[in-house]
């Protein structure tokens, strides 16, 4: 395919054009990703997630040119809500974005939700496959506005940051219950305004009830992301016990490695520094650890996206969660939830497709779901004939695995 | 998934009207197009950029203060200059009679000016979108 050759030689039209015929489940888009595969898996991916008008944008902007500056190439992914009625609609996160946006260093797509209600697209996942794939060293997501339920950006970042803002007490009750819960970093915005030390208080006392006897516990799914969000914690005994120190070197280009064990990490920023967490034996300021574990307790850094302030710091956390994250074992089990999660997805989605096609070619698809729209049949009955009939097994069903 | 239409809505320069622009973006939303809208005093390199990078089929350049004979050409050229010959362009706002011929031999497809009916807009741009190669 000429794209792909174009694509591997960076050119930038092509990674464009690759990211359309992805988002729009082109047939080209299998044989692309298929190609593109083992060339990602290197870039750390943010997300930058929070209620409406935040400033993830502006944020992300900010973020993007620090993170330029450190010698990083940079994809921003930003993703707007659909209109429920045309399907269309009208992305503009591009104009918070107009600092960052004169490098060529950086790329920059907007996406549409198309309908889909957790944050992100569909296609959002295998966007950030793309970019991953082109050599970008950070991939920043900003999600639609979000509250409650749009947390499925867990199952795409490697970090995430929610975007909180001051004054809006009532509101961070609201978002409690949902993306809060998935914060690696909180960055309370806008706080040139009135109310940003409360709001770092309130964040910080919910993060010590969160974590109060739960050291360590932070938003990792234990036996991979299932649909419907996080199924539970990976727990500290799961981590690398040694708690061991990577080389400095496999740090991104500009990076140096924070003060480790007994340090405290990151202590010159906002607030209570960033984790790593050394374990500080039982009754720590926010817990304790497992002898030899490592955790992350998440740290809330103030920023005015608006000027910049704080962005140093917020970009300093960000870094040392992936630290975190490569040291703890964590970035490789992610590797494997991941993996586990992609292709259980695919099986779901081509047998899913293979059937309702046979279906829908044999007259079954519209005569049964009009059965069913009539209450002559109900939907479950109607599914498991169409599955019978069309789900035929293929002979030779291996009973070795596959190799 | 449908392949959607994507629409990149430009204001080019020191032209502060963006009423027209946000019509024209809602009008283009609610007919199911994609439509990135990157707000006022915009350079034309940088809207080049942008539609390379958002891989837009159609870039929509609305204009009232008068330099368009300047500012739209320089946009074509910036776009060229990257090798974007597939994007239907138009313009529309305030833009003397006289001045749409020099418009279309830079390759602009057709001008609409004030009062310009909105689904007609919309059906001359369903139909012109140009379907894209690279396969
Ligand atoms: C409202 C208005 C303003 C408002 C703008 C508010 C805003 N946020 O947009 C304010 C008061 C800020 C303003 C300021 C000025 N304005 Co004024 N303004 C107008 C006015 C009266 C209406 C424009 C408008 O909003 N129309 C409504 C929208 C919906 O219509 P539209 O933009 O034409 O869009 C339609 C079509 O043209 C088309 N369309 C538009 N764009 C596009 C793009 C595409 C791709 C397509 C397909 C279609 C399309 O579709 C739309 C629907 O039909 C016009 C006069 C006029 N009748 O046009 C003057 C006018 C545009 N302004 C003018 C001037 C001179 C100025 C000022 C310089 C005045 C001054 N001396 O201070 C400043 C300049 C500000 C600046 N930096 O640009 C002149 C421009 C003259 C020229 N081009 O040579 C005009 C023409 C008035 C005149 N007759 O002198 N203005
Ligand atoms: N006072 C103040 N305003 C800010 C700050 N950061 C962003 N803003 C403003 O907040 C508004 C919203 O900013 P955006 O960056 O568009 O917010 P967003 O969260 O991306 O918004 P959506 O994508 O629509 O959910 C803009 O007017 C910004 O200028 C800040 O630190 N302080
Ligand atoms: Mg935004």
């Amino acid at each position: 395919m000429e794209l792909i050759d174009r694509f591997r030689a960076g050119d930038r039209r092509a990674l464009a054009r690759a990211i359309t015929w992805v988002e729009n489940g082109r047939p080209e888009a299998a044989e692309l990703l298929k190609a593109l595969y083992p060339l990602g898996g290197k870039a750390h991916v943010i997300g930058v997630t929070g209620p409406p008008g935040a400033g993830k944008s502006t944020l992300v902007d900010r973020m993007a040119l620090g993170l330029r500056q450190r010698g990083q190439r940079v994809a921003i992914v930003a993703v707007d809500p659909s209109s429920p009625f045309s399907g269309g609609a009208i992305l503009g996160d591009r104009i918070r974005m107009q600092r960052s946006l004169s490098d060529p260093g950086i790329y920059m797509r907007s996406l549409s939700s198309r309908g889909h209600v957790g944050g992100i697209s569909q296609a959002t996942g295998d966007v950030v496959a793309v970019l991953d794939a082109f050599g970008f060293d950070t991939v920043l997501v900003e999600t639609v506005g979000a509250g409650q339920s749009e947390v499925e950006i867990v199952g795409l970042a490697h970090t995430i940051v929610v975007v909180a803002v001051p004054g809006l007490g009532d509101d961070i009750q609201a978002i409690k219950a949902g993306i809060l819960e998935i914060g690696d970093i909180f960055a309370v915005n806008k706080a040139d305004r009135e109310g940003a030390e409360r709001t770092v208080a309130e964040i910080e006392m919910m993060l010590d009830l969160g974590h109060m006897g739960e050291p360590g516990l932070n938003r990792w799914p234990a036996e991979g992301p299932l649909p419907g969000g996080p199924a539970g914690y990976q727990g500290l005994e799961r981590l690398d016990p040694t708690g061991h120190h990577k080389d400095v070197d496999e740090l991104p280009p500009g990076v140096t490695a924070p003060a480790r064990p007994g340090g405290g990490a990151g202590a010159g920023g906002e607030g209570p520094g960033g984790a790593p967490t050394a374990p500080q034996g039982p009754g720590g300021r926010h817990g304790s650890v497992a002898p030899g574990g490592i955790s992350w307790r998440p740290p809330v850094v103030k920023t005015v996206a608006k000027d910049g302030q704080g962005v140093e710091q917020l970009l300093d956390r960000c870094l040392e969660h992936l630290q975190f994250l490569r040291e703890s074992g964590r970035w490789e089990a992610r590797q494997r939830e991941d993996a586990q999660a992609r292709v259980q997805d695919l099986v779901a989605r081509l047998v899913a497709r293979r059937v309702l096609d046979r279906a829908a070619a044999a007259g079954d698809l519209p005569r049964l779901t009009e059965a069913v729209a009539r209450r002559e049949v109900d939907p479950y009955t109607a599914a498991e004939a169409i599955l019978r009939r069309h789900f035929a097994e293929p002979p030779g069903r291996p009973e070795e695995p596959i190799s | 998934m449908e392949e959607k239409i994507r629409v990149l809505v430009a204001k080019l320069g020191l032209d502060a009207h963006d009423r027209g622009a946000k019509v024209i973006a809602r009008a283009y939303r609610d007919a199911g197009f994609e439509v990135i809208y990157t707000g006022l005093f915009q350079r034309p390199e940088a809207v080049a950029e942008a539609a390379v990078q958002e891989d837009v089929d159609v870039v929509a350049v609305s204009s009232l203060a008068g330099a368009h004979l300047t500012l739209i050409p320089e946009l074509i050229q910036q776009l060229r200059d990257r090798g974007v010959d597939d994007v239907l362009i138009l313009a529309g706002g305030v833009i003397p009679e006289e001045d749409v011929p020099a418009l279309l031999a830079h390759g602009v497809a057709r001008v609409f000016g004030p009062g310009s009916d909105l689904d007609e807009i919309i059906a001359f741009t369903r139909e012109n979108v140009r379907r894209r190669a690279w396969s």
